[in-house]
């Protein structure tokens, strides 16, 4: 609970304070990246699966988001100049002249905002039912990820005219009417991400806290034993795989509302790797320790990039080997190990007798708030 | 296939041959209810194998295994498990990272599905039982502690005591007694005459002296085929067992 307090004074008071909105705008884009974080924790943390296709689905649920809001940016009015009004404007530069038929029901914004949750839990279900079903994990689960994230990314690439193709869909402006490029609008919407992002966090934290987060813990020990204890192994995963999705999504739509596009850059390999290293350097067990990662590696690229461009990528790479290496549990690692450090001392300072040594097993478990 | 019987478990025919080495050959084993068996031979004569087709973990070549008249065969693990089948591998496999009380909760039978386990509660009923398997595994004053601190033959109750939350009504243990110390052996052995009470149970062991202790009958395997079946004494006088096994 302390750790939440905290977390939720750091985004809620001191950064909206401390930063002018251009900084707030960048750490509400970095916090959409921290949902993704959050359910690599859950998947590859607690479960024990890596996945390096999370972009794919911080992706769906983003171009889910964008597409609403491009159809509300392409009203007949303002698209007058085009052939075909009313319909996107690229759509329009490759010779389509009706909207296609998957583009139709994100014409309403209930559907959209479900289909931002509903469509990359929907491709992680497909997905993880043909993985675990057939017992494939670990290295090769990883690398089957990857490829689906450059399948993704390359098709949305190759279909211009209904993807809006490299560009991405860009030059979005209102929700249901709603400026949202405005910076009251940016406020607003960076509060809201600290939200979702701390319900995310209690969710999962409540999950973690029951049986599943037991289950979670005893399937990355010992998958048989689990299997022989009558559970069905594989759907444990793929709900694992489902809940990292959805969040993976509800991250995307927030960060096209920020940002104010989405483009297949966002869904490749790249940063779906990268995706990876923020847990990573947080500590993929921790909940909290993803998202101070996230935030700190995304402020160390901004920094390092608009001061050494060039040099970024050779950081990011150091960076990932050093933690891989030397602190394998990322930043949340350190800190239990600091406190662990600083315990006996603050006790002797304190002038107490010290504590008998009891069983070996009551020491405190892993980074449970 | 084969008829029904009123054994608990009825294997006939049973072989497994990996890449034309038959590991089990045509084995038949009845085992009625209440009985305790142990499985023994040579290394390599297929005991494990055995083990591993009734549970679901390899799947045979040819034959049927039939508990409580249905066929196993074919079958997800997790299902054989729900069916009334326990099984404890050779190497104690706990969950290190969680408490006793924690390992035998994760074994209890309720709360199986996705979201069975999300809505799932610590009830009083399961608390007392999970009390009470503590006690008979003599864990109770460990309840708190994480498997991984806890000694070889204790993980070897835990986890025994892990497949009695499952209520099985046919155990399997591989090797109960693979290092544990002469007290640990007599508990152990003292245990499993306990827990065989209503349920039948197969062991597999190679410690002659604990076998004699708890046997009613006694199944020797010798290169995937029964060799002697029949009670301990038989078996210790079977000059054909004594030449492949016990002689050396």
């Amino acid at each position: 609970m302390t750790n939440l307090a905290l977390l939720a004074l750091v985004l809620l008071v001191v950064l909206p304070v401390g930063l002018p909105i251009f900084r707030l705008n960048m750490v509400a884009k970095y916090l959409t990246y921290a949902f993704v974080a959050l359910g690599l924790v859950m998947l590859w943390g607690k479960a024990g699966v890596l996945s390096l296709g999370q972009g794919v689905f911080f992706g769906l649920g983003g171009y889910c988001m964008a597409m609403f809001l491009k159809l509300e940016a392409s009203d007949p009015v303002s698209t007058k100049i085009q052939s075909t009004p009313g319909i996107p404007d690229f759509m329009d530069w490759n010779q389509i002249t009706h909207l296609p038929a998957f583009w139709v029901p994100f014409k309403s914004l209930p559907f959209s905002l479900f289909a931002v949750i509903a469509v990359p839990t929907l491709a992680a279900f497909v997905v993880g039912l043909a993985m675990f079903k057939r017992r494939v994990g670990g290295v090769y689960f990883a690398v089957i990820t990857q490829a689906l994230a450059l399948i993704l990314s390359l098709a949305i690439d190759s279909r211009q005219g209904y993807t809006g193709g490299r560009n991405g869909i860009t030059d979005l402006k209102t929700l249901w009417g709603w400026d949202i490029r405005t910076h009251h609008a940016q406020y607003i919407l960076y509060f809201v991400t600290c939200v979702l992002l701390l319900a995310a966090i209690l969710f999962s934290q409540w999950l973690l806290s029951g049986k599943t987060g037991k289950m979670l813990l005893a399937m990355r020990d010992r998958e048989d034993r689990v299997r022989f204890s009558g559970y069905d192994v594989s759907m444990f995963k793929v709900a694992t795989f489902c809940f990292a999705a959805a969040l993976s999504g509800l991250g995307g739509a927030l960060f096209v509302l920020q940002v104010g596009f989405i483009s297949p850059s966002l869904v490749g390999i790249v940063p779906s790797i990268e995706m990876v290293i923020f847990c990573a350097v947080g500590g993929r067990t921790s909940l909290y320790g993803a998202i101070y990662g996230t935030l700190l590696v995304n402020t160390g690229k901004s920094l390092f990039s608009e001061n050494f461009p060039q040099l970024w990528l050779f950081a990011m790479g150091g960076l990932f080997i050093a933690v891989v290496v030397l602190f394998p549990d990322g930043l949340a690692g350190l800190f239990e190990l600091g406190r662990k450090k600083l315990k006996p001392w603050m006790e002797k300072t304190r002038n107490k007798p010290s504590l008998p040594v009891g069983l070996p097993g009551t020491v405190a478990k892993g980074d449970q708030p | 296939m084969s008829s029904n019987t009123d054994f608990l478990l009825a294997i006939e025919d049973l072989t497994v041959s990996f890449d034309g080495f038959r590991a089990v050959d045509s084995l038949n084993l009845y085992i009625e209810k209440d009985e305790l068996r142990v499985i023994i031979g040579p290394n390599g004569a297929g005991k494990t194998t055995v083990l591993d087709m009734i549970c679901g973990r390899t799947r045979p070549t040819s034959g049927s295994i039939k508990f409580k008249n249905r066929e196993l065969i074919g079958m997800a693990e997790h299902r054989i498990v729900h069916e009334g089948v326990g099984r404890k591998f050779q190497t104690p496999s706990i969950y290190e990272n969680l408490t006793v009380f924690e390992n035998l909760e994760v074994s209890y039978p309720k709360g199986h599905t996705v979201f069975g386990c999300v809505a799932f509660k610590r009830t009083a009923e399961v608390v007392d039982r999970i009390h009470k398997i503590a006690e008979e595994i003599s864990l109770q004053d460990y309840l708190e502690v994480e498997g991984a601190f806890l000694s070889h033959g204790q993980k070897q109750w835990l986890e025994i005591g892990m497949l009695l939350m499952q209520e099985p009504e046919l155990v399997m243990l591989d090797e109960p007694v693979a290092g544990m110390s002469q007290p640990e052996r007599e508990l152990t052995a003292a245990l499993i005459k306990r827990i065989c009470k209503g349920r039948c149970i197969i062991v597999i062991e190679h410690d002659m002296e604990f076998v004699s202790r708890i046997a009613h009958k006694v199944t020797v395997l010798h290169l995937g085929k029964i060799l002697a079946e029949g009670s301990m004494e038989e078996i210790r006088n079977n000059p054909k067992v004594i030449d492949v096994y016990l002689g050396h």
